[in-house]
């Protein structure tokens, strides 16, 4: 069962990928493009040497990101189905397309849009290479902290609801995430290593384009996965309910 | 006709902990290494020795909100 989950995950993730980078290809390419001109001018004033091209531009902006697009959909689909498995059945009677939907949320919310708002994703030309590695460990630690407290969040949703009623109960949860991911944005140390001159505008639109590919993906491999999953008759929780609501009639 | 009672209702019940582990293992482990060639392979860390990787991966590792370079 759980391997029929997951490699149904890892397949929407691919779809979702290759989805993903044809929008990225058109709303980040020319950003990315703009970019590297950008950084090249600044070599050439500086008069430093041309670097060596590894792998052409062509190649990297048409079969290097579809590919990256993709590995990285299979990947993220393979977590979420997994995550799907550990959920369905376990936040209440719920259809698996549902289900798919509250964790596509909770992922884009947890994984990409808040980690996002502290460490904004950078095109080409922003970022020091000495300090890869430190913009690495905040990054992945702000990802994983999210990530962390919405899961805590999520399984305190139920006894709070219990305790508080389910409205409050809710709000509680919200309030815990919001409150968690706040502490370890103040407390993690700000980046910016944005160029001087380097263009707002061409700032402004790669991180819009870069969002907009990462919501592209997690809606994709939501639509996806809850359809493949969607036929698997033992993930469906809202049957029980409707089974119920059909047989109380008789009982009457 | 005094007692009618409903069809037996079939309640699904959800998967157990103990049947999903050896997969998040498996599952969890695949996907991160997925995810780590294109997030980060060949720029904070390397296990294969050069950058065609990185540069290869390069336009997707920067649209997918990762640090590069």
């Amino acid at each position: 069962m759980v391997g029929q989950i997951l490699w149904r995950g890892m397949l929407a993730g691919i779809v979702a990928g290759l989805l993903s980078a044809s929008f990225a290809f058109f709303a980040g390419e020319p950003s990315v493009d703009r970019a590297i001109a950008f950084e090249g001018a600044v070599a050439q004033a500086a008069g430093e040497p041309e670097e060596p091209e590894i792998v052409s531009r062509a190649v990297q902006r048409s079969i290097g990101l579809v590919t990256a697009s993709v590995v990285f959909g299979a990947g993220l689909g393979g977590l979420f189905a997994l995550a799907f498995a550990l959920a369905n059945g376990r936040v209440g009677a719920l259809d698996p397309r549902a289900v798919t939907a509250l964790l596509a949320l909770a992922g884009f919310l947890s994984v990409t849009l808040i980690p996002g708002l502290k460490y904004p994703p950078n095109p080409p030309a922003v970022g020091l290479p000495e300090t890869i590695g430190a913009r690495t460990a905040l990054y992945f630690t702000m990802v994983f902290s999210s990530a962390l407290a919405m899961i805590v969040a999520a399984m305190l949703r139920a006894p709070l609801a219990r305790r508080l009623g389910a409205w409050p109960g809710g709000l509680a949860c919200v309030g815990l995430v919001l409150a968690a991911v706040a502490v370890m944005a103040f407390a993690l140390p700000a980046v910016n290593e944005v160029p001087d001159n380097f263009p707002a505008d061409l700032l402004w639109r790669f991180r819009l384009a870069s969002f907009g590919a990462q919501l592209t993906l997690w809606t994709v491999l939501a639509l996806v996965f809850g359809a493949l999953a969607a036929p698997l008759a033992e993930l469906d929780f809202s049957r029980a309910r409707r089974d119920l609501n059909a047989a109380q009639p008789l009982a009457r | 006709m005094s007692h009618i009672t409903a069809a037996p209702v079939s309640r699904p019940v959800p998967i157990p902990i103990r049947e999903i582990l050896p997969w998040l293992v498996f599952g969890g482990l695949l996907s991160l290494l997925l995810i780590y060639f294109v997030g980060a392979e060949e720029g904070a860390t390397s296990l294969i020795p050069g950058h065609f990787i990185h540069e290869f991966v390069h336009d997707g590792r920067h649209l997918m909100g990762f640090p590069c370079h």
